[in-house]
């Protein structure tokens, strides 16, 4: 049995100390892993607890992310709690087995610290792993804060788990902005934080015996379609609510609220900021700011990137003016992921709202709150023009002439 | 197999190996194995095959080496004597002739269409041991 470990009611932790101690918590049964800057300490804290007697559970030094991620699903598929962590060049090496992960349905926990991708080489916070993730059938969770970091993992084991669900789950924090920066969290005892993921309940486990299985099968022409749309119409219809009742239940035990979509000043809101990440805590100041100054500003957090809650951004974009989607990573060769599926998510709604781009932070450039308050400048213009009166897309904080597209 | 549509299979791309449960399967011969429509028992991959092995049980010794060594368990053993081959599903590998430790093998390799007759008649002798030595030299 493991030791439970005493913890204050608020401790001094950065984003990778409050995801290992949630993964401590719930006592995952295997973690393998192959740790990569800057998610490493989320796996080495983990080792360390394994060690030192306070999970009963495996820790996998594996070769590469592309066998940490294939030795979780062979752990997921064999029946167990599993969960891994990882970064940018990582995790596109895991990428391959993150759509065998979601296409078999098994309910792993990856922690991604959100970093560039080189080259040129850069350890960094951007989105551009996360986005590289958006298509491989994964619940994708994102954290503004290490509060936001330890919650979270809760509600990814939850969902995850969930028979209706068998989902793998992706809980996102920004390099080194979350993951090295220390901050008061509230924590939960042990007790009461592995009460509310529950313990794991097996569904095809490989360890049941009396009921043999194959996973990883092949279907071509004849089946493939079938799975992927069973697949798909799991993640549309069953993962946004389940989502939903476990930030009710995570509420009833914690007082802290999370919704689908996090909308902030957005009641009366004229002029919006739609980012990820860090970039929401700072988006949410400057607007107070610009509110001072007469401009109705509101900001739109992120909170689940897949499954896309289309109808929930749509409902709270819908009174807006002008809108700028902020995406913290190159978009090599369109507009932002973002600015695609805001855009995507208004058109065929009564919105007259200007939308506009903003590429920033890539690298782990800072998105200062200057840089904020000239975005909110350029979304008033357009608000009062009722059209775009700058280029679609711009980039912001870059150094050299001024860069934007379309 | 039947053709189930996207809400008509579990999930996970898992397929089932026994309808319902199982308790000691091991102990339980092939033939009676309540195998599901999903496991390939029922399968021929026989055509996959380009050449086949043949058994000669004048020679065998009942080592069981072609049969824990035969990667699609096609090696039919009874009470620990091999019987035969499962043609529906070996592919013609040839690790069994390759295990098989007697003199002359008791399992050898022939073309698909050979037939069992002619061949065993065909088998060869068994080889001098000074004569295997300089082979092997």
């Amino acid at each position: 049995m493991a030791d439970t470990m005493e913890l204050r009611d608020i401790e001094v932790w950065d984003g990778n100390m409050a995801a290992s101690h949630a993964l401590r918590q719930v006592q995952v049964d295997v973690v393998a892993a192959y740790p990569i800057t800057p998610s490493t300490p989320i796996v080495e804290n983990y080792a360390g607890f394994t060690a030192n007697g306070y999970v009963d559970g495996e820790f996998v030094m594996t070769e590469s992310e592309h066998g940490a991620m294939s030795c979780c699903i062979g752990a997921a598929a064999a029946g167990g709690r599993v969960a891994t962590a990882t970064s940018s060049q990582g995790f596109a090496l895991m990428v391959e087995t993150l759509y065998s992960a979601s296409g078999m349905r098994l309910p792993i926990v990856l922690n991604v610290v959100n970093r560039a991708i080189g080259a040129p080489l850069n350890v960094n916070g951007d989105h551009s792993d996360m986005y590289m993730g958006r298509d491989s059938g994964w619940i994708q969770l994102d954290s503004y804060c290490p509060q936001n970091a330890y919650d979270l993992n809760f509600i990814a084991f939850k969902v995850s788990e969930d028979h209706d669900v068998r989902l793998p789950a992706m809980v996102h924090q920004d390099g080194f902005m979350t993951s090295h920066t220390a901050q008061g969290v509230h924590t939960l005892t042990d007790e009461a934080a592995f009460n509310f993921v529950g313990v794991y309940q097996p569904m095809n486990d490989m360890l049941d015996l009396d009921h043999p299985v194959t996973h990883g099968v092949q279907t071509e022409e004849d089946w493939h379609f079938e799975h992927k749309a069973r697949q798909q119409h799991a993640l549309m219809t069953a993962v946004l609510p389940k989502i939903q009742a476990a930030f009710d239940d995570f509420e009833k035990l914690t007082g802290r609220k999370y919704n689908l979509v996090e909308a902030y000043d957005m009641e009366d809101a004229e002029v919006a900021v739609v980012c990820m990440g860090t970039s929401v805590e700072t988006a949410r100041e400057v607007a107070e700011e610009m509110r001072a100054q007469g401009i109705k500003a509101g900001v739109v957090g992120i909170r689940v990137f897949r499954p896309w809650p289309l109808e929930q951004i749509a409902a709270v974009l819908k009174d807006v003016k002008a809108i700028a989607a902020l995406d913290r990573s190159s978009p090599h060769g369109t507009v932002g992921a973002l600015y695609n599926e805001i855009s995507g998510t208004l058109f065929n709604t009564d919105t007259k709202a200007v939308l506009t781009n903003y590429i920033y932070g890539l690298g782990g450039r800072d998105l200062t709150k200057a840089h904020l308050v000239s975005i909110f400048t350029d979304l008033k213009a357009n608000a009062d023009a009722g059209k775009v009166t700058t280029p679609l897309q711009q980039y912001i904080g870059l150094r050299g002439p001024k860069l934007s597209f379309f | 197999m039947e053709k189930k549509g996207w809400d008509g299979f579990e999930i996970g791309a898992m397929l089932r190996s026994f309808d319902g449960a199982t308790r000691d399967i091991a102990t339980t011969l092939p033939e009676n194995r309540p195998y599901s429509v999903s496991n390939s028992f029922t399968a021929s991959v026989a055509d996959w095959r380009i050449e086949k092995p043949l058994f000669n049980k004048d020679y065998c010794i009942d080592c069981q080496f072609c049969w824990v060594y035969c990667p699609d368990m096609s090696i039919i053993a009874r009470d620990k004597k091999m019987i035969g081959i499962d043609f529906d599903h070996c592919k013609g590998c040839g690790i069994c002739v390759e295990v098989c430790p007697t003199n002359p093998k008791s399992l050898l390799m022939f073309p698909e269409q050979k037939d069992e007759e002619t061949a065993l008649a065909e088998w060869p002798k068994k080889e001098k041991k000074a004569d295997t030595e300089e082979k092997e030299d």
